[in-house]
């Protein structure tokens, strides 16, 4: 028995209008859908060559939900992405050379070594890095919305957590207290179906995750995480109403995790067919397909975009490697920050 | 110079950090309307508004982790966990986020979480602890103790202007039974310094907290018998002192370690270890400890009394040392 609202998909050109998107906005999108995935294509390439240290996770499957919720946020609204949201992170301006330094544990990546694969974030993009412990980043996502209502600022803060992630404590306790302040956050479900190896099943017992949020005093809805102007719509809606006093609201956008948990991970657990069905509904693919039959995306546009990608890519697994490692004498700098330190937030 | 009780001197540094900057704000279980289980914070929402003490509901989690969204944000967040023994729910957010987000991120987390500590008064296991130990194991975290209302009013103000996260430890059983002189005007005590409570020639005695009260009782006695007790109030925990430790202990060369926290791994443990690295050709008596024995805190009185360390307990062991 579902309570969340499931969302329609987006269907015609007039849609998509509606909710102010232009045409050089759709291909910035599918540019940037393209750019995740050839990202994260790269690094399994470095990881496979021994070049990348620890594990390698990706977000293969969840481009176009990552991606249309960093499309939807305002330039001023800040984010704690998680591992498979590597559509956030490209949307949002972190240049992919730094995502492949990262990965490798350079000092130009993020993290700067001290953390790696996706634990990253740049406080002049509005992103805050994760940790491992999910969705431990969600109280601090509400947090940041806590900052936003104080201060009577037009600003909204987006967290993410995924559907095994909702089965632990914090998301409870930053859905409660956001509900109950009304505070300008929206919380955002990757469900890809397995935590792990856990299905969902074994996560929750309710129907949707979305569904718990009428509990808390605010909406859910439940939308296909391949569609991507489905996600973008009910994301800028989401952010808007945030933004407007409107309080939260739980998106989750449900898509199968295509890779394992990790990449030493084969997912021998996941069904065959599973794959198969959604590989059928590569978000890719899928909004390919959409803007050839409803915005006329030719050949040559779609040569033109290949091509930047391929040498942006380049350029950022040259200049990757060509970052240095860090200095072992440095091992315990920055424990502490220093009251010096030109502490800038982001406004 | 006015005097004020111990709690008095928290509200006083608390109040004035809110008026003077709009970024600080409570946070916490019934801080708002009731003025906080102890009423450290009476008045307040009354001159502040309920956005800058703001009620929160049950959820220690989402307090502490709130406090580390909105620090990120530029806030400069208070939160009191109602009494420490609470922080425990906080664990999370504050050992697996806030403590290491500047090291790997490089953006400082400007919190500061009050912890009503301590026991003496039958609050039994829940209501009694002192967590510091746990705490100061955790690199990206301070822990400051103060045992004076002066020190309790500097080391609140240090610890909103840190940029880091500060774990406030107020005993609560000093909050209205010491009174001092604390200076009206604004003023910092800094974090990482020690400060000589007692001077004496002949043993060390190194502590914080309500135990400095527990030490001072114990060195008049030791007074009166010609032994000459140093007592150094450590006043932070992490960073600590180390060099007025060191010095006392070259001056007395011998040191008893007191805390009211359990003996194994206690803090007091670090402070013997670094002692006997540091100043061993300095030491005439082997370092001693006296700190709880290691069980909860017990509820019935002759259980309780049996668990803090006593004066009686601390003379006998300082008499121990004076004679080795």
């Amino acid at each position: 028995m579902a309570i969340a609202r499931e969302a329609e998909p987006v269907g015609s050109l007039s849609e998509v209008r509606d909710v102010g998107l232009d045409r050089d906005d759709l291909l910035g999108m599918y540019r940037n859908m393209l750019l995740t995935r050839g990202i994260e294509e790269r690094g399994h390439i470095l990881y496979k060559q021994g070049k990348i240290p620890g594990s390698f996770y990706t977000g293969r499957g969840n481009e176009a939900a990552a991606v249309a919720i960093g499309t939807a946020m305002g330039p001023d609204d800040v984010g704690t992405p998680l591992h498979r949201d590597m559509g956030v992170h490209v949307v949002r301006g972190l240049e992919p050379w730094r995502v492949l330094a990262q990965y490798m544990g350079r000092v130009d990546g993020p993290a700067r070594g001290r953390d790696g694969n996706v634990h990253m974030g740049e406080s002049r993009l509005g992103l805050i890095a994760m940790v491992s412990h999910l969705p431990a980043m969600l109280p601090v996502a509400v947090g940041c919305a806590l900052a936003f209502r104080i201060r009577d600022e037009r600003r909204v803060a987006v967290g993410w957590f995924g559907e095994g992630a909702s089965s632990r404590g914090d998301t409870h306790e930053s859905m409660n207290f956001a509900g109950t302040r009304r505070l300008p956050v929206v919380f955002v479900c990757d469900n890809n179906q397995w935590a792990y190896s856990t299905p969902t099943h074994l996560e929750y017992a309710a129907e949707h995750v979305a569904d718990r949020a009428q509990a808390y005093g605010f909406e859910g809805v439940v939308v296909d995480g391949t569609d991507v102007l489905a996600v973008y719509r009910e994301a800028k809606r989401a952010i808007e109403k945030a933004r407007a006093g409107g309080g939260p609201t739980l998106i989750e956008c449900v898509t199968l995790r295509m890779e394992g948990h990790a990449v030493h991970d084969d997912a021998f657990y996941v069904p065959r067919e599973l794959f198969e069905e959604w590989a059928k509904r590569d978000p890719i693919d899928r909004f390919r397909a959409w803007l050839r039959d409803n915005v006329s995306l030719t050949d040559e546009e779609e040569d033109e975009i290949g091509a930047e990608i391929k040498h942006v890519l380049s350029d950022a697994m040259r200049r990757a490697e060509e970052s240095p490692l860090p200095d072992p004498a440095t091992l315990t700098d920055g424990v502490y920050a220093e009251p010096d330190e030109l502490y800038l937030p982001h406004h | 110079m006015p005097e004020l009780t111990y709690l008095q001197a928290i509200s006083d540094a608390l109040r004035g950090e809110m008026r003077r900057d709009q970024r600080v704000f409570v946070i916490g279980e019934d801080v708002g309307v009731y003025g906080g289980a102890f009423k450290v914070t009476l008045g307040f929402q009354e001159e502040f508004g309920p956005w800058r003490v703001i009620d929160a509901p049950l959820a220690e989690t989402a307090i502490v982790g709130g406090c580390t969204g909105a620090a990120l944000m530029g806030m400069r967040p208070v939160a009191e966990m109602q009494f420490s023994d609470f922080v425990s729910c906080a664990w999370d957010q504050l050992v697996t986020v806030a403590a290491k987000q500047h090291y790997r991120a490089g953006t400082p987390v400007p919190i500061v979480v009050r912890l009503p500590s301590g026991g003496g008064f039958s609050g039994g296991p829940f209501h009694s602890q002192n967590p510091e130990s746990s705490f100061a194991h955790v690199p990206g975290l301070k822990c400051v103790c103060p045992a004076t209302p002066a020190d309790a009013k500097g080391l609140l103000i240090s610890a909103i202007e840190d940029p880091n996260p500060v774990l406030f430890f107020e005993h609560k059983h000093l909050y209205r039974r010491i009174k001092g002189d604390v200076p009206e005007e604004r003023y910092t005590v800094p974090i990482g310094k020690a400060r000589v409570h007692r001077e004496g020639d002949d043993v060390s005695v190194v502590t914080w907290g309500a135990m400095v009260y527990t030490a001072s009782e114990a060195a008049v006695a030791l007074e009166r018998d010609g032994v000459s007790v140093e007592i150094i109030d450590l006043r932070s925990v992490v960073p600590w002192d180390r060099q007025t430790v060191l010095e006392s202990v070259r001056k007395t060369s011998k040191v008893l370690v007191l805390h009211e926290d359990t003996h194994t791994g206690g803090f007091g443990a670090e402070i013997a270890a670094t002692v006997a690295e540091e100043a061993f050709e300095d030491l005439d008596a082997p370092v001693r400890r006296l700190a709880a024995p290691d069980c909860p805190v017990p509820f019935s009185p002759p259980l309780e009394k049996a668990f803090i360390p006593q004066v009686e307990d601390v003379e006998r062991v300082l008499r121990e040392l004076a004679e080795y």
